[in-house]
């Protein structure tokens, strides 16, 4: 009775693990495509035919986007923007976060719910008056303009409050006893015994801030001021039909949160699922 | 102990201090001042004559706005419950999986959503080229007729909805997966031990305990695609951006590309009041839903 069943299940359940591996392939394929052809000569990517290797693989658009495009320095400011984004969010979203959960201040409730409040808030309808803030404190155009409105993350918050308060409390007591001031106890006990979360919440903002569009989209006018998924739009008016190039830049724009991705998988996917409101 | 409640609080206020300002400068400032030009004739930048509702009185007779509120919903009608089914379905597969095949699948999955919008948009506007494609030669050999597809209106958001979904799965997916962890094996097991069928181990016992994860992802994606522009503003270069129109890109193309700031701002308000109206919907269900529980 059991053994017919075993089998007809283990025959399925094969047939749907192939079918899940053909299918990731399958949807990771325009990311292969995307590669792929940015290492064919310009020639053989215009070829009437698919070819899923090039005949001549080349570096050469690599090369040229580097050195013909302001490449150097959109990585320049992708870099400064999302470094300076994430140590500022981290910073203050820590600091408060932990007076959230270990301080008793008047006003308390009244932030908390300003903090859950503004989880709804869009900032793509703030554009406009964000545009006139940033242009009012002349920062158009700069590295610290194109930061300002993004470094406002609330989850971060929320996330470091629900990591404080799961701290035992007889760490802080024996800590208050010692007479310790409250950044003594913040940066000597809760800070390292939450390093793994903040290590995984710094690389996920890197990683978004990296990715923004919209905004660095808008405040920024100036080709040599651009971050890296702005500028690579721009490369195309540059470059005029050279498809290959073209994909070098993207290439390029996306690897360093690729490869960010790929070398801390767990921790990526631990900040992100946290962010959602899941405990992971 | 009086003293030492002071001493609280001015500790507090030196901590929360840094998040608070950057909070009421970029937060509350804007979002007051939203409010204030939608009622003037300002451009961009400068001020303007108060105009009362006129902008908004405005809005429904405006054909492009029209288009674009048509749009975004239907962009959202075809975005947020296929994205929420195709990552339910690719969630559930990779959780048969074990060990390192797992992890290499969930890779393969994830890698678009870390990706930024921008590459995907290249990615994809080779993929469709209309001359050079790898989508137009596969359509060739199938025997059938190229389509120009961003430049044919009824293919448009269909295209980018499509796109975005297989750009914004992962982060789906990671949260089923994550749901999918958190339902005990006993249950399984027992269901194992009635003979339980697939289909009604799904239905009885995956399905109902993974409910409070499906509606969380279904009102993510919701929120997240009402807001949708990126996608849409690059995808419509060299195309028909006014056939294309979606909320956020009508206020950016009042504002930045008319100066018309005031009648931008109520374009933005509208949004905002939309997307709070959902918020709030949404965490009415969700506590309505973990009361039930």
């Amino acid at each position: 009775m059991t053994r017919p069943g075993i089998q007809t299940a283990n025959f399925w359940g094969g047939v749907l693990t192939v079918a899940t591996v053909l299918a990731a392939v399958l949807w990771a394929f325009p990311l292969y495509w995307g590669v792929i052809s940015s290492l064919k000569p310009e020639d053989e990517v215009v070829r009437p035919y698919i070819e899923l290797w090039p005949e001549n693989l080349t570096f050469d658009h690599y090369l040229t986007a580097l050195t013909t495009t302001q490449i150097g320095n959109w990585y320049l400011n992708s870099v400064a923007v999302a470094v300076g984004v994430t140590v500022i969010t981290i910073v203050t979203s820590m600091l408060c976060g932990y007076a959230l959960s270990q301080l008793q201040f008047p006003g308390r409730t009244a932030l908390w719910w300003l903090i859950l409040a503004s989880f709804m808030v869009p900032t793509q309808a703030l554009i406009i008056n964000h545009f006139v803030l940033v242009s009012q404190l002349g920062l158009i155009n700069t590295w610290a303009g194109i930061m300002l409105p993004q470094l406002i993350h609330p989850v971060i918050i929320i996330v470091y409050k629900q990591f404080f308060d799961q701290v035992p409390k007889d760490f802080r007591e024996a800590a208050v006893m010692d007479n310790a001031g409250e950044f003594g106890i913040l940066f000597k006990i809760y800070l390292p015994m939450n390093w793994g979360v903040t290590t995984a919440l710094a690389i996920v903002t890197f990683i978004w801030t990296w990715n923004a569009f919209l905004w660095p989209f808008l405040s920024v006018t100036r080709t040599e001021m651009m971050t890296m998924p702005v500028g690579i739009t721009q490369v195309n008016d540059a470059f005029g039909v050279y498809y290959a190039r073209q994909l070098a830049a993207a290439v390029l724009a996306g690897l360093p949160v690729a490869v960010a991705y790929l070398l801390f998988q767990r921790k990526v996917t631990e900040a992100i699922t946290l962010s959602a409101g899941i405990k992971g | 102990m009086l003293t030492n409640r002071r001493k609280d609080a001015l500790v507090a206020a030196v901590l929360v201090a840094p998040f608070l300002a950057i909070y009421l400068l970029v937060f509350v400032w804007p979002t007051i001042q939203m409010f204030g030009i939608s009622f003037t004739d300002a451009p961009l930048i400068g001020d303007g004559d108060w105009v009362g509702t006129e902008n908004y009185e405005r809005l429904p007779k405006d054909p492009r706005f029209r288009t674009a509120a048509w749009n975004t919903a239907y962009f959202v009608l075809l975005t947020v419950l296929p994205g929420t089914i195709i990552a339910l379905l690719i969630g559930l597969s990779i959780s048969r999986l074990k060990g390192r095949l797992q992890s290499v699948i969930l890779a393969l999955f994830f890698l678009p959503y870390i990706l930024p919008v921008s590459v995907v948009y290249l990615i994809w506007d080779w993929v469709l080229n209309f001359q050079f494609g790898i989508l137009m030669h596969i359509l060739d050999l199938l025997g059938m007729d190229r389509i120009p597809i961003m430049k044919t209106r009824d293919w448009f958001m269909p295209a980018v909805a499509i796109v975005t979904i297989w750009w914004t799965a992962g982060f789906s997916i990671l949260l089923f997966l994550a749901g999918l962890r958190a339902i005990p094996v006993e249950i399984y097991e027992a269901a194992a031990l009635d003979n339980a069928g697939r289909w009604t181990t799904f239905r009885r016992i995956t399905w109902p305990l993974l409910w409070p994860v499906t509606s969380l992802v279904f009102t993510i994606q919701l929120i997240a695609q009402l807001k949708i522009f990126d996608q849409v503003y690059l995808f419509s270069q060299g195309g028909r951006p006014n056939d294309n129109m979606v909320l956020v890109y009508y206020v950016f193309q009042r504002a930045f590309q008319q100066d018309q700031g005031g009648r931008a701002a109520a374009v933005a308000v509208t949004l905002f009041v939309l997307v709070v109206v959902v918020s709030v919907l949404q965490f009415q269900l969700l506590r309505l839903a973990g009361g039930r529980r």
